[in-house]
């Protein structure tokens, strides 16, 4: 069962996670450990519940039956060890604020009820903007932004959080080529700075470049480990159902460039 | 126009009806700015027609046609009214615009009822609740202008205490969900302060027209600039020069309705900044295309 509380606790446990949208199972009984300090993909066809799985683990949706642990406490007690990543369409980009902004409201959990961010946090937003290559925008209105640079705001909000797990959904979605190079930079950073990074995917052509670690999801947990003993054509064909192409053959430790049909 | 101005200092009536118009202006146009960005707009018009039951109720269970006891009942009812909105939306499948359809029509038509029943009662002392139906600015004391701050006043003052929290729930409620704070009752709390704002308005304007003046010096201010703080201090200037100029306008003929002029003034606002303010405005759009197709016609004739 759960481990209690120790210094070997992983970042993140699941147990026998359910969740259910209007009678149908979007999870199904999912258990999951995340080891510390790996760069972990999340994949799984459309509507395997990937999203809601960091979603649960976040608190964000009610769960119908199972438990989170966060390096082996309920989330309430270590929410500033965790930092989010939505998808950066939930949010109306033409609300009227700016980049720094933005990337300030990172600051204010640690700032607590009422306080004001002031220059302390103003420098922090600006570092992070700086890692993002968004330094020159700070000033900038969002909705002036293009996709991509939205994701790095995105992303460099949560990094002024300065948490060790980070829980981010989709980044590479729709950014164009730059930001997806900026992306990987940062998450390998993270990764060296022993950060656990988990990440919602969609491009399985990338997994095995840019992960160390994956979780097969539909609905139910396919399988969880290394890429090179989880992200097997077998598996992969598990999860995805069938609809499924792989380009060239497996190379030599035994992972494959794959092609999920069905995907946009 | 000098005597106009004369009478808005030195009248007593248009000066009570004037700076009631203006407090009310600064509150709906400042409170409405959250309902307009976070896609509420039509919330306030639930939270208006939903407070009518809660004034005659007031009336009925009290007697009194005090003011401050008919605001309470009215905010009761559409404290009450937003809260159901909000519980429908998140235990069923019905969606946010039907849930406020419904409770809207519901809570207003108990309202019709009992405004009805009351008048039709023996002791005909009752006459005048029908006032908060379109609103009747001309019966407004000094001492209700002074209700109207006080309570205008504490709204106010809670949003700025709640600043940071309030732009983090109308911008990103999950995120701010993430960072541990209570995202549903910051919700509540947003939505109780509309209330004040909304029934702070319903003796001057009316139940029927009050969520214009929530909507239209916000979406007024939206065209102007980027920034929420001067968004919101704008939404409310340009509250209170619709409440000021309709209250002036209607004290320049007999039979003129203060409230609906108001509403009017708010809407001529919303039409003038449509067009003209810099950036999102509609002639601004229209003479940088002109600008565009033009430098592009001289490239084009260099280039061949």
């Amino acid at each position: 069962m759960l481990a209690t509380t120790t210094a070997t606790a992983h970042p993140i446990t699941v147990r026998d996670l359910t969740v259910a949208y209007h009678d149908r199972a979007v999870l199904w009984d999912v258990d999951l450990d995340v080891p510390r300090g790996v760069l972990m993909a999340i994949v799984g066809p459309n509507g395997a519940g990937k999203t809601t799985l960091i979603k649960a683990i976040l608190g964000l949706v009610p769960v119908v039956a199972g438990q989170v642990r966060i390096e082996g406490k309920p989330l309430a007690e270590v929410r500033r060890r965790v930092a989010y990543v939505p998808q950066r369409g939930s949010v109306d980009w033409d609300f009227p604020t700016s980049v720094l902004d933005v990337v300030m409201m990172g600051r204010y959990g640690a700032l607590g009820w009422i306080r004001r961010p002031g220059h302390r946090e103003r420098q922090a937003a600006l570092d992070a903007l700086e890692q993002v290559g968004m330094r020159d925008f700070a000033g900038r209105q969002i909705s002036q932004l293009s996709g991509g640079q939205q994701q790095r705001v995105f992303l460099a909000r949560a990094l002024v959080q300065d948490a060790a797990i980070y829980l981010m959904d989709e980044p590479f979605q729709g950014v164009d080529a730059t930001t997806e190079r900026t992306i990987v930079g940062l998450l390998r950073d993270l990764r060296s700075a022993g950060k656990t990074v988990v990440v919602v995917h969609h491009d399985l052509q990338t997994v095995p470049e840019y992960f160390d670690w994956v979780t097969l999801l539909n609905v139910r947990k396919i399988a969880s480990g290394p890429v090179e003993e989880v992200f097997t054509p077998e598996l992969l064909r598990r999860t995805y159902g069938g609809h499924i192409a792989f380009l060239g053959q497996p190379d030599q430790d035994g992972t494959v460039a794959a092609v999920a049909g069905g995907e946009e | 126009m000098p005597d106009l101005l004369h009478d808005l200092f030195f009248d007593y009536t248009l000066r009570t009806v004037a700076l009631g118009a203006a407090i009310l202006g600064i509150v709906s146009g400042t409170l409405g700015s959250y309902a307009v960005l976070r896609r509420q707009s039509l919330l306030g018009d639930a939270i208006s027609h939903a407070a009518l039951p809660g004034i005659a109720l007031a009336f009925l269970l009290t007697g009194s046609k005090a003011p401050l006891v008919l605001v309470l009942g009215a905010a009761v009812a559409g404290w009450l009214g937003t809260l159901l909105v909000m519980g429908v939306v998140r235990s069923t499948r019905v969606k946010f615009d039907s849930a406020l359809g419904i409770i809207l029509s519901v809570f207003f038509g108990i309202g019709l009822v009992l405004l009805t029943f009351i008048q039709k009662r023996e002791d005909a002392t009752q006459a005048g609740l029908d006032k908060f139906l379109f609103g009747q600015a001309a019966t407004i004391l000094a001492q209700d202008v002074v209700t109207m701050a006080a309570l205008g006043g504490v709204a106010l003052l809670l949003m700025l205490l709640f600043w940071k929290e309030l732009k983090l729930l109308s911008f990103d409620p999950e995120f701010g969900s993430t960072l541990g704070f209570p995202i549903r009752a910051l919700d509540i709390l947003l939505t109780t302060l509309l209330v004040i704002a909304i029934v702070v308005g319903l003796q001057m304007v009316g139940v029927v027209l009050m969520s214009a003046l929530v909507v239209a010096p916000a979406v007024a201010a939206r065209q102007w600039t980027d920034r929420l703080g001067l968004m919101i201090a704008l939404a409310g200037g340009f509250g209170a020069l619709a409440g000021v100029s309709g209250a002036v306008i209607s004290s320049t003929a007999a039979r003129l309705p203060t409230g609906p002029l108001i509403v009017l003034c708010a809407s001529a606002l919303v039409l003038i900044s449509l067009c003209f303010a810099p950036n999102r405005g509609i002639v601004w759009h229209a003479l940088r295309q002109r600008r565009n197709r033009r430098r592009l016609h001289v490239e084009g004739e260099v280039i061949p």
